[in-house]
C-alpha cells in the first residue's frame, strides 16, 4: 500500500546520514567515552563534536549542552534540577505532558505551581505571567511551539519578565527546534529542552541547555558524566546521531526549509477548507510554527478518521493517547475553549523533511471522501445544526 | 518517502475495492473467543480489522471504600489490551482501541446505579451491547470502512427468506448460549453482525486457540460485571457516587410483610434483589425473602418461598426479532433471567407497547429490571424489560 507519514511531530523518519553517522560507533568505535586508552578518546572526541553541533544548532557553549535521554528527560531535569520544596513554578494549561506531569508532581511534593491559561488561539497573555509572580517563583517553565497546534509562545516577553524577577526561565523546544531560529542567547532562556527524533534523529536522544552560572541537580547519580548533572555512560551512537540530526537541522534551516515547510502546511489547510465543509483550524490567527495544523472536522469522531486515514495509507494523529492506545480529548484544545466533542474532532497533520507536495495531495485526495463517509454514517452530523 | 514501497495503481486500487467489499471488524477483547474468531475469519482470508472497546477505566475508582486497589486481568485493563494487541499482531491484522468512555459511562454505567437506586435489578451486559457492541461499534466500524462486526459472542444469526427477517438463534453450546443478553438487537444491527462461534462449544473454541498459537488459549473466561471489579456492586454504587459528588441517596426505609405489616428496617433499596433470602437482618421461625422492592415507598417487602411465585408479568421497551408485530397471542418459551431454564407461556400485546407473559406455571422470582426473553424453539422472538 502507498503509504504517506503526516505524524512528524510524534516522531520523524531518521534520515540515513544520521545512520551512517552512528554506524560507527556501534561496532568498530564502541569505547566507553570515559576511558583514558584510544577507544576512549575516540569516542570522547565524537560525543564533543555531537555537543559541538547541538550547540551551533541552539547558539551555546557546548559545555552548556547536556545530553539526556530525550525531551522527557530535559524536561524533568531542567524543572525537578531547579526546584526545591516550598518554590514556585509557573507553567501553562496547554504543556507536554511531560511538562504538565512533572508540575503535578511537584505539587504533590511542597511545591506551588500555577498553570497560567491561554486564549482561544492558543497563547498566553505575558501579563499574566507577570501577575503570577510570587516572592518564592523560581522558574517559569513555557514551551516555545505547541505539539498538537503548532502555535508559538510569546517567549521573548516572558524571558523579559523572568529577567525583571530574577527567576529561570525553561523553555520546551521539542517541536521549535529545527523550524525556528534558535539563539538561546536572543531567546533569553536559561534551560531550553530538544529531543533528536523531532528532527529527523535518532529516538532515545534529547539534550538540556544550562546555562552557565545555572546549577542543576542531577536526577540520575553516578558517575560525573555531563559535568556531574547526568550520570551514567554516554548512549554514544545515539548522541552521535543527535549531533548529525542537529547540524542537518542547521544546515536545512538555512536552506530556507521551514519556508518550504510553510508553503506545504499552507496548500494543505488551503485544500482542505476548500473541499470539506464546516472545517476548522485550531490556533488560526497565533504565530504557528510552519509545519504543523490541527484542524476539526464539525460531526465526525478524530477517532474514526484517523483510524479510517491509516486503513488508507495516510498517517495522522490526534494530540493525545491514553496508555491503551485510545484517543482521549485533548487537553490543549479544551484550554483553548473548545468543547468536548470539537476536541474530539481534531486532527493534527504535522509535515517534515521528507514531505513532499505530492505526499500532501495524496492527503487531499483522502481527507474530503473519508469526512464526507464519517459524516455520512455519523449520528452527531446534520440531525441538528452544529453550531460553533 | 513511501517511493519504494509504492506499486502500481492497479493494484491499489483492486486491494481498496476487496478492502471495501467485505472487511469485516473484529471486537476483540483480548479473551479466548474473539480472538478465535480474528484468526478464524483470517483463516478464511476476510480483510480484518481489530477493535478493541476502551469502555472503562478500571483504575477510576481503585482504592476507594470496599474497592480493590489494584485490578488486573479485567474488561478494558490494559492486560486485555495488551492481548488483544498480541492476538492482532499473531495473525497479522491491523488493530485499534476506540475509546467509548463517554458514552458507556452514559448508557450504561448511570442507568446501572439509578436502576439499582430504584428497586431494579439491572442487566449493565445487554445495555452494553444495545448502545455500545452492536450500535456505536458498528457506526465506527462502517465509518472506516467495514460492512460487518464479529463479535465471540455464543449465537447464530441468520437470514430468514421466507420472513424476510434476520433471525437470533441459540448457539450449538446451550451451555454458553449468550442470546438472553443479545435480545435488543435490531434488524439493522443483525444484518450486519457475524457470530462465528455460534456452530462451535467452547471446547472446540479453545482447542482452535492452541492450535492457531494465540497466547490467549489458556486465559479463563471472564464472568463477572465488567466494571465491577470483585463483583460487589454494593460498594461500585458507593465509590461511584462519591466520585460523582452524590451522596448516595438515603433509600433506607421499612421492611413489611406481604400484608404491609413492619417487621424491620433496612439501610438502602439498593442492597436487595428479588429472591433474595441473604442478609435481611429479621429472624423468624420460617425463612424469609425478599418479594418485591417498592422503590418510591423505599419498602422492601418480604415473605415466605410460595410469595415469590408470580404467573404473570408485563414487559416494556420491548425489541421483536423474528416477526414483527405481535398481533395475536404466541406461545414461546420464556426466560427470565440469564440463568433461568426457561418457562412455556403465552405473550400477548397489552398495550402502550406492553407485553403479557402469563406462564403455563407459575415462576419463581420475577426481578423488575432483568429482561424477559420469548424463544420459539432456537428463534429469539424478542423480549423486554420486566416492568
Amino acid at each position: 500500500m502507498h503509504r504517506v507519514y503526516l505524524d512528524n511531530s510524534a516522531t520523524t523518519p531518521l534520515f540515513p546520514e544520521v545512520l551512517e553517522a552512528m554506524r560507527p560507533y556501534f561496532i568498530d568505535r564502541f569505547g566507553n567515552a570515559s576511558s583514558i586508552h584510544h577507544h576512549g578518546q575516540e569516542t570522547r572526541a565524537a560525543v564533543e563534536a555531537a555537543r559541538e553541533s547541538v550547540a551551533a544548532l541552539i547558539g551555546c557553549r557546548a559545555s552548556e549542552v547536556v545530553f539526556t535521554s530525550g525531551g522527557t528527560e530535559s524536561d524533568n531535569l531542567g524543572i525537578f534540577g531547579v526546584l526545591r520544596p516550598g518554590d514556585h513554578l509557573i507553567t501553562s494549561t496547554v504543556e507536554h505532558h511531560a511538562v504538565l506531569n512533572a508540575a503535578k508532581h511537584l505539587e504533590a511534593s511542597g511545591c506551588e505551581v500555577t498553570y497560567i491559561r491561554v486564549d482561544g488561539r492558543g497563547m498566553v497573555d505575558p501579563e499574566h505571567a507577570r501577575q503570577a509572580l510570587r516572592p518564592n517563583t523560581k522558574l517559569i517553565s513555557l514551551m516555545m511551539a505547541n505539539n498538537e497546534t503548532g502555535v508559538l509562545q510569546p517567549i521573548a516577553e516572558i524571558a523579559m519578565i523572568a529577567a525583571d524577577a530574577d527567576v529561570y526561565l525553561h523553555t520546551d523546544a521539542v517541536q521549535a527546534a529545527g523550524k525556528l531560529p534558535l539563539r538561546v542567547s536572543e531567546v533569553a532562556c536559561d534551560l531550553l529542552t530538544i529531543s533528536g527524533h523531532k528532527i529527523h534523529g535518532p529516538q532515545g536522544t534529547g539534550a538540556l541547555y544550562v546555562r552557565k552560572g545555572v546549577t542543576v541537580e542531577p536526577m540520575i547519580y553516578g558517575g560525573r558524566h555531563e559535568r556531574s548533572r547526568r550520570a551514567g555512560t554516554e548512549n554514544v551512537p545515539g548522541i552521535v546521531g543527535l549531533g548529525r540530526a542537529a547540524a542537518l537541522a542547521q544546515a536545512g534551516f538555512e536552506r530556507g526549509e521551514a519556508k518550504r515547510l510553510g508553503e506545504l502546511r499552507d496548500r494543505l489547510e488551503q485544500g482542505i477548507l476548500a473541499s470539506v465543509e464546516a472545517a476548522h483550524i485550531n490556533g488560526l490567527g497565533a504565530p504557528r510554527l510552519p509545519n504543523i495544523t490541527n484542524i476539526s472536522f464539525d460531526g465526525i469522531e478524530a477517532e474514526s478518521l484517523v483510524i479510517a486515514l491509516d486503513l488508507k495509507g495516510l498517517a495522522v494523529s490526534t494530540g493525545a493517547a491514553c496508555s491503551s492506545g485510545a484517543i482521549e480529548p485533548s487537553h490543549v484544545l479544551l484550554a483553548m475553549g473548545l468543547r468536548s466533542e470539537q476536541a474530539k474532532a481534531s486532527i493534527r497533520f504535522s509535515l517534515g523533511k521528507q514531505n513532499t507536495k505530492e505526499d500532501v495531495d495524496f492527503a487531499l485526495s483522502l481527507v474530503p471522501e473519508t469526512v464526507a463517509r464519517l459524516r455520512q454514517l455519523s449520528p452527531l452530523w446534520g440531525k441538528e445544526s452544529v453550531v460553533r | 518517502m513511501g517511493e519504494r514501497e509504492r506499486r502500481p495503481l492497479d493494484e491499489d486500487r483492486k486491494e481498496k475495492k476487496r478492502m471495501s467489499t467485505n472487511t469485516i471488524a473484529v471486537a476483540m477483547s483480548g479473551g479466548v473467543d474473539s480472538s478465535v474468531v480474528a484468526a478464524l475469519l483470517r483463516a478464511e482470508g476476510h480483510p480484518l480489522i481489530g477493535l478493541t472497546m476502551q469502555l472503562w477505566n478500571q483504575r477510576r475508582l481503585a482504592g476507594r471504600e470496599g474497592m480493590p486497589e489494584t485490578v488486573t486481568g479485567r474488561c478494558c485493563s490494559l492486560d486485555d489490551v495488551y492481548d488483544a494487541r498480541r492476538v492482532a499482531e499473531t495473525i497479522g491484522i491491523p488493530y485499534y482501541v476506540v475509546n467509548h468512555e463517554e458514552r458507556f459511562e452514559k448508557e450504561v454505567v448511570r442507568p446501572f446505579v439509578e436502576e439499582y437506586l430504584s428497586g431494579r435489578t439491572p442487566i449493565p451486559c445487554s445495555l452494553c451491547n444495545n448502545h455500545l457492541k452492536f450500535d456505536q461499534l458498528l457506526v465506527v466500524s462502517r465509518q472506516i470502512g467495514a460492512h460487518k462486526v464479529a463479535t465471540g459472542h455464543y449465537a447464530r444469526v441468520e437470514f430468514d427468506e421466507i420472513s424476510s427477517r434476520w433471525l437470533l438463534k441459540r448457539p450449538v453450546d446451550q451451555a454458553k448460549d449468550q442470546t438472553y443478553f443479545l435480545f435488543g438487537l435490531t434488524q439493522e444491527q443483525l444484518s450486519h453482525t457475524l457470530f462465528p462461534l455460534g456452530g462451535m462449544t467452547k471446547l472446540e473454541v479453545r482447542e482452535l486457540a492452541r492450535q492457531f498459537g494465540l497466547v490467549i488459549a489458556e486465559k479463563p473466561d471472564s464472568q463477572e460485571i465488567c466494571f465491577v471489579p470483585g463483583g460487589d456492586y454494593k460498594a461500585f454504587i458507593d465509590a461511584y457516587l462519591v466520585e460523582q459528588g452524590d451522596a448516595l441517596p438515603d433509600t433506607a426505609g421499612d421492611l413489611v410483610t406481604t400484608d404491609g405489616k413492619v417487621v424491620g428496617e433496612h439501610a438502602g433499596i439498593h442492597n436487595f434483589t428479588v429472591g433474595q433470602r441473604k442478609g435481611l437482618g429479621v429472624a423468624t421461625g420460617s425463612p424469609l425473602y425478599v418479594i418485591q422492592i417498592k422503590g418510591d415507598a423505599r419498602q422492601v417487602v418480604v415473605g415466605e418461598d410460595k410469595d415469590l411465585y408470580s404467573r404473570t408479568l408485563l414487559t416494556h421497551r420491548n425489541n421483536l426479532i423474528s416477526v414483527e408485530t405481535l398481533d395475536r397471542p404466541m406461545r414461546v418459551l420464556v426466560k427470565i433471567r440469564h440463568r433461568h431454564a426457561g418457562a412455556m407461556a403465552m405473550i400477548e400485546s397489552s398495550g402502550a407497547g406492553a407485553i403479557r407473559v402469563t406462564f403455563d406455571e407459575p415462576q419463581r422470582a420475577v426481578t423488575p429490571g432483568q429482561a424477559a426473553v420469548f424463544y420459539d424453539g432456537d428463534v429469539v422472538v424478542g423480549g423486554g424489560w420486566i416492568a
